[in-house]
C-alpha cells in the first residue's frame, strides 16, 4: 500500500504558499511594474535571488535565521510559541522565499505589458491605485496571473533542497514527496521510488499543460495565434 | 477660464527641449494644437490631466490643479481624456466601460445612443472596429460630466470617412455638454471645421493662431 501523506504534505504546503505568496506578491509586483524609484533593480535583484542560489545556500541561511537561537526564531517562539526549524510552518515560511520570484516575475511582466494608457484611464476615471490594480489590471493578465499561481505552486511541490534543510524528514510533519523519494532511492526501494516519481511526474505535466492550454485559449481568442 | 503657465523639460526624438506654455483657455473654447511629432503636444494634455509632471501652475476657474505647493491628483480633477489607441478596459464589455467610470445608467444610455453604437452595449470590446472602439473612448470620457475635454489624436487611426463621422459626433458632444475641449490633431481640415482657436507648438513653445490664418497658410 502506497502511503500517500507525503503527498497531502507537499499539496498542502504548495498551496499554502502559493496562498501567501499571492498576497504578498501582487502588491509588490504592481508596484515594481509602476515605480520609477532608483531602489527598483536592487529589489527585483534581491526578489531573483532564488533563482540563482544554490538551495542549500538558501536553506543554509534560512535555518540560520529561523533556528531557536536566533532573534527571529526567540521572537516567533515567544510571541507565538511557534518552532520554524523541523516544522510545517517553517517549511511554510522557507517555500515562500523560495518561491517568491515565480510568484513575482510573471505577475510583473503581466502588469509591464498592459497598455499604460488603460491603467491611466483608470485614474482619470477617478479610481485609486487599489481599485485599479483590483479591477483593470489583474482582470487584463489572466494568463500572467494563471502562470505565477500554477508554477508557484508546482515549483513548491518539486522542492526538495530547502525542504530537506530547514525542515529534515519528519513523516506527517515535514517528510514532502521529494523528500519521500530521495529516501527510497538511498535504502534502494526502487519500487517504491519509480511509483512516487511516476506520481509527481504525472502531475507536473498535468498542470504545466493546463497552464499552456489556458494561455494558447486566452491568446487565441484575442487573435494573437 | 484655465491659466496654465507650466515648464515640462522633454528628451524627446528631437533631443533636449524645454516645453514653455503660458496660455488662457476660455470657457467653452475648442482648441486644436498642432505641430510637428515630438514637439510636445501629447505632453501638453498630458499635465493638464496630472498624468506627467511639470514646474509651474494650472488653475482652472477658482481651483489650484498645480502650483508650486501642491499637485492635484488625476483622480480628482475630472478631466474627460481620449487616447489615441482608445485605451478601452479589454476585460468589460462597452457598457461595462462607461459603467466603470460613473454608475450612472440613464446617462450610459443616452451616450451609447448619441454615438449610435447602443446596439453594442453588450459586446466584448476587443471584437470592435477602430471607430466602435475610438465611440466607446468617446462616451466613457463623458460619463463623469467633465468640464474639460482632452483628446490626443483621436481620430488618427481612422479612415476617412470614420474621421468625419466622429469628428461631427466630437462638435456635437462639445455643444451639448458645454465643454471646454483642447484636442491634439495634425489635419488642418479637422482643425479648421472644429476649432474656435488653433494652437501651434514649435520649438517647445506654443503660439496662437486663428483659424483665418490657417485658411491663408494652407488655401
Amino acid at each position: 500500500m502506497i502511503d500517500l501523506e507525503p503527498f497531502w504534505l507537499s499539496f498542502k504546503l504548495a498551496g499554502l504558499t502559493t496562498l501567501i505568496l499571492f498576497s504578498v506578491a501582487l502588491p509588490l509586483a504592481w508596484w515594481l511594474s509602476q515605480t520609477r524609484s532608483g531602489s527598483k533593480p536592487f529589489l527585483e535583484a534581491l526578489t531573483a535571488l532564488p533563482i540563482v542560489l544554490p538551495p542549500s545556500v538558501l536553506g543554509f541561511y534560512l535555518l540560520v535565521i529561523l533556528s531557536p537561537n536566533s532573534a527571529f526564531g526567540t521572537f516567533m517562539e515567544d510571541l507565538f510559541g511557534v518552532k520554524l526549524v523541523f516544522t510545517f510552518s517553517g517549511l511554510v515560511v522557507a517555500s515562500c522565499f523560495y518561491s517568491l520570484p515565480f510568484m513575482v516575475q510573471p505577475l510583473q511582466n503581466g502588469f509591464e505589458t498592459l497598455n499604460r494608457h488603460m491603467i491611466e484611464a483608470s485614474y482619470l476615471a477617478g479610481k485609486s491605485k487599489a481599485e485599479t490594480l483590483w479591477r483593470v489590471a489583474l482582470p487584463n493578465i489572466k494568463p500572467s496571473l494563471l502562470t505565477a499561481l500554477i508554477i508557484t505552486f508546482a515549483h513548491t511541490v518539486g522542492e526538495f533542497g530547502v525542504v530537506l534543510m530547514v525542515g529534515g524528514s519528519i513523516p506527517g510533519e515535514t517528510k514532502v514527496a521529494s523528500v519521500a523519494i530521495y529516501e527510497m532511492v538511498e535504502v534502494m526501494e526502487y519500487g517504491k521510488a519509480h511509483i512516487y516519481a511516476a506520481i509527481m511526474l504525472v502531475l507536473s505535466f498535468v498542470v504545466l499543460l493546463t497552464v499552456y492550454l489556458f494561455n494558447h485559449k486566452q491568446k487565441s481568442k484575442i487573435g494573437i495565434v | 477660464m484655465i491659466k496654465i503657465d507650466m515648464e515640462k523639460q522633454l528628451h524627446g526624438s528631437n533631443g533636449e527641449m524645454t516645453l514653455g506654455i503660458n496660455m488662457l483657455v476660455n470657457q467653452n473654447d475648442f482648441i486644436v494644437i498642432m505641430g510637428e511629432s515630438g514637439a510636445g503636444k501629447s505632453t501638453l494634455l498630458r499635465c493638464l490631466a496630472g498624468l506627467e509632471e511639470a514646474e509651474g501652475s494650472i488653475i482652472v476657474e477658482e481651483s489650484i490643479w498645480q502650483d508650486s505647493n501642491r499637485t492635484l491628483p488625476i483622480q480628482k480633477r475630472n478631466v474627460g481624456f481620449v487616447f489615441q489607441d482608445f485605451a478601452l478596459f479589454d476585460n468589460m464589455n462597452v457598457k461595462e466601460n462607461l459603467l466603470f467610470v460613473n454608475k450612472d445608467e440613464t446617462l450610459a444610455k443616452e451616450l451609447l445612443e448619441m454615438m449610435e453604437i447602443e446596439g453594442l452595449s453588450n459586446r466584448n470590446v476587443q471584437f470592435l472596429s477602430g471607430g466602435q472602439k475610438q465611440r466607446v473612448a468617446l462616451a466613457r470620457a463623458l460619463m463623469r460630466r467633465p468640464k474639460l475635454l482632452l483628446m490626443d489624436e483621436p481620430l488618427s487611426a481612422l479612415d476617412p470617412r470614420m474621421r468625419h463621422k466622429l469628428s461631427q459626433k466630437i462638435k456635437e458632444l462639445h455643444r451639448r455638454f458645454g465643454m471646454t475641449t483642447l484636442m491634439v490633431s495634425h489635419d488642418v481640415n479637422e482643425a479648421k471645421n472644429l476649432a474656435n482657436r488653433i494652437w501651434f507648438v514649435e520649438l517647445g513653445k506654443v503660439k496662437e493662431y486663428d483659424t483665418a490664418y490657417l485658411e491663408e497658410l494652407y488655401g
